[in-house]
């Protein structure tokens, strides 16, 4: 009978414990309820992936009302695999916290922490799972807000600024989206994605549909940071605390990534003019700026958590880059990089976190000597490092190989050749840390602290993952594979 | 504030009927316009022009913020609960229905809880943004 509520569970169980959170108080209560809460939605997630596999999309009428009428909770292949992701950063993330937390937040604040942190899953698992283009946007409030929260509980007083920053701009995106969302409800009188799906062709010439369209990429490309709407994150990710800049680098962006697809392919399903420009035109040059650049800017940056955010505006670009093909290899791509990205980025900002406990700060001036202080530490960032150069042997290989493969298909030699330059650069920056963390004497009396193994596990939890993935590839991309065409077969018809 | 007296007799006059009008609009909303929102913006007013007129330490002896704290989350949880409750009677997540033996007995009963919910996170949420405004400088 529960397994019938698994749609409407994953995003009710951490909604439920965010106030509990508050009401409980106690900083270890709270932690604990999180703890048990992220795993709970991590086992509800891996069940739901595995219906989803076996018997198909699976439809969940909230209140009883039927679709098109109520809100549908609509789960398929593609968003089963976005909220796996998801749930699995929570889950690993929230051991890893207890100590970060203890460290980096004022006790006072501990339960609204654990609170704003389930609030923040909440959204984000809930904007993946809806098929309601309304409670998509709710949701993204949800996350939005709380993510907004989070990051402003960081240490350093920048966090604030930081915070309002990404609230401003973050609010204008979601505005956006609200706006496109409510052209869509105009011309077609319906908010079901799969209704909208249906009715759309039939008015597809009409202007409403195709302003709502560019209303609804602009917002999403605004909340996901594709250059050059990417102001908000570099000093979001940088002044956050540690967990939560591992938290949102490895989930936020990637359902911003979720929510273009999910608009592109399945509620603009047809085909038309404005679409193919839009992809080919518009988003395909910028994020292959987005990749040169922000691996450029990265190669310049001395602090170290500020480069990898960086790092993440291009590889943000090399998923939108992968959905830009509209084929089926180039969003298989996509897709696949978000899974890889997600293990790699967020383990990279966990090993920071860990430094960020023994050293209190990642300048890459007092990094000196840390591979010899906190060996295990260094050695999973520079696997993570190697995941973001894409060394075969790491996951980061094996979606650079599809990317790749997506753009020699679609003839696109010019962007193959400068994916591989972009691992250049991303070598460059990772080696700049290297040489810092192991080439260069630690300074005088400095001690030699592993951290905690509360905190090294998650780092290598994920760490590992990503090694894993890049050598295990039946799961991550035959998931994706099955999304893509999914995704493919109900958008352009005709594709390969 | 300890000056003006229309100002002070005048909000003891108008506070119990805000009071009663919140509670108005939350229990006709099921029927007419209204519901939780509004009315919990309408009760936490009455709370705030208390604070307004007769300083916030007295507000926060009726209110305490430990306990508005309390009823920021309850309301959450009223609202999910219901949710829950539907669940272990059979239905869908919020599905009235099921709460009653007439679908229609349920659908209100559902609804007047949910809405419920609503008004007390509205109204302590309310409560909260203003005493943590007006408690900056101290």
């Amino acid at each position: 009978m529960i397994s019938a509520h698994l749609p409407a569970l994953q995003v009710v169980v951490p909604l439920i414990a965010a106030p509990l959170c508050v009401i409980l108080r106690r900083g270890t209560w709270t932690w604990a309820l999180a703890l048990l809460v992220s795993w709970a939605s991590l086992a509800i997630s891996v069940v739901l992936l595995g219906q989803v596999l076996d018997d198909g999309p699976l439809s969940y009428a909230f209140g009883g009302w039927e679709p098109p009428w109520g809100i549908e909770y609509r789960v398929d292949v593609l968003n089963a695999y976005v909220l796996l992701i998801v749930s699995v950063v929570g889950a690993v993330v929230l051991p890893f916290a207890r100590r970060s937390v203890l460290e980096e937040i004022p006790e006072s604040q501990h339960s609204l922490f654990y609170a704003s942190f389930l609030l923040c899953l909440t959204g984000l698992l809930g904007v993946t799972i809806t098929g309601d283009a309304f409670n998509l946007f709710v949701f993204l409030e949800i996350s939005s807000l709380s993510s907004y929260v989070l990051i402003s509980l960081g240490r350093d007083r920048r966090a604030l600024h930081a915070a309002f920053q990404y609230l401003i701009l973050g609010t204008i995106g979601a505005t956006f989206i609200v706006i496109g969302i409510g052209m869509l409800y105009m011309a077609t009188g319906t908010l079901n994605m799969a209704d909208l799906a249906a009715r759309l062709p039939f008015v597809d010439e009409s202007r409403t549909v195709l302003v709502s369209f560019a209303f609804i990429t602009v917002g999403a490309t605004l909340k996901l940071a594709l250059f050059p709407l990417h102001f908000w994150l570099p000093n979001a990710y940088a002044y956050a605390p540690s967990a939560v800049t591992a938290f949102l680098a490895a989930t936020a962006t990637k359902v911003g990534v979720y929510i273009l697809l999910r608009f592109f392919f399945t509620v603009y399903s047809f085909d038309f003019p404005l679409k193919a420009i839009t992809l080919q035109g518009m988003l395909m040059p910028l994020s292959v700026i987005a990749v040169l650049v922000a691996s450029t800017v990265a190669i310049f940056e001395r602090n170290v958590k500020r480069m990898l955010a960086y790092s993440s505006v291009a590889q943000i670009g090399y998923m939108i880059l992968g959905l830009s093909f509209m084929s089926v290899t180039g969003v298989t791509a996509g897709i696949l990089h978000i899974f890889n990205h997600a293990l790699m980025k967020g383990g990279m900002f966990l090993a920071l976190g860990c430094i960020v406990l023994r050293l209190g700060s990642v300048e890459l001036d007092q990094l000196r000597g840390v591979g010899r202080r906190m060996p295990l530490t260094m050695f999973a960032f520079v696997l993570g490092g190697f995941g973001l150069i894409g060394i075969p042997l790491t996951s980061g290989f094996v979606s650079k190989w599809y990317l790749i493969l997506g753009a020699v298909e679609g003839d696109h030699w010019l962007i193959a050749v400068a994916m591989l330059f972009s691992s250049l650069l991303a070598l460059i920056y990772v080696w700049r840390v290297v040489e810092v963390a192991y080439l260069q004497a630690p300074p005088e009396g400095a001690k030699a602290e592993e951290a905690p193994l509360s905190m090294l596990i998650p780092t290598w939890v994920l760490i590992g993952a990503n090694v894993y993935f890049g050598i295990e590839t039946s799961l991550s991309v035959g998931v994706a594979q099955t999304a893509a065409e999914l995704l493919l077969d109900v958008g352009l018809g005709t594709s390969p | 504030m300890k000056r003006h007296l229309v100002l002070r007799v005048i909000a003891k006059l108008l506070i119990p009927p805000i009071l009663l009008f919140a509670l108005y609009v939350q229990f006709h909303g099921d029927f007419g316009p209204g519901g939780g929102f509004q009315a919990g913006v309408i009760f936490g007013a009455g709370f705030i022009l208390y604070a307004l007129i007769y300083g916030v330490e007295n507000a926060q002896r009726v209110a305490p913020p430990d306990l508005v704290r309390v009823l920021v989350s309850l309301g959450v949880l009223i609202f999910a609960g219901v949710g829950v409750w539907d669940l272990v009677l059979g239905g869908n997540y919020l599905d009235y229905n099921v709460m009653a033996e007439d679908p229609v007995t349920g659908q209100h009963i559902g609804i007047i809880l949910v809405e419920l919910g609503v008004g007390i996170t509205v109204a302590a949420v309310m409560m909260t943004i203003f005493f943590a405004f007006a408690g900056r400088e101290r």
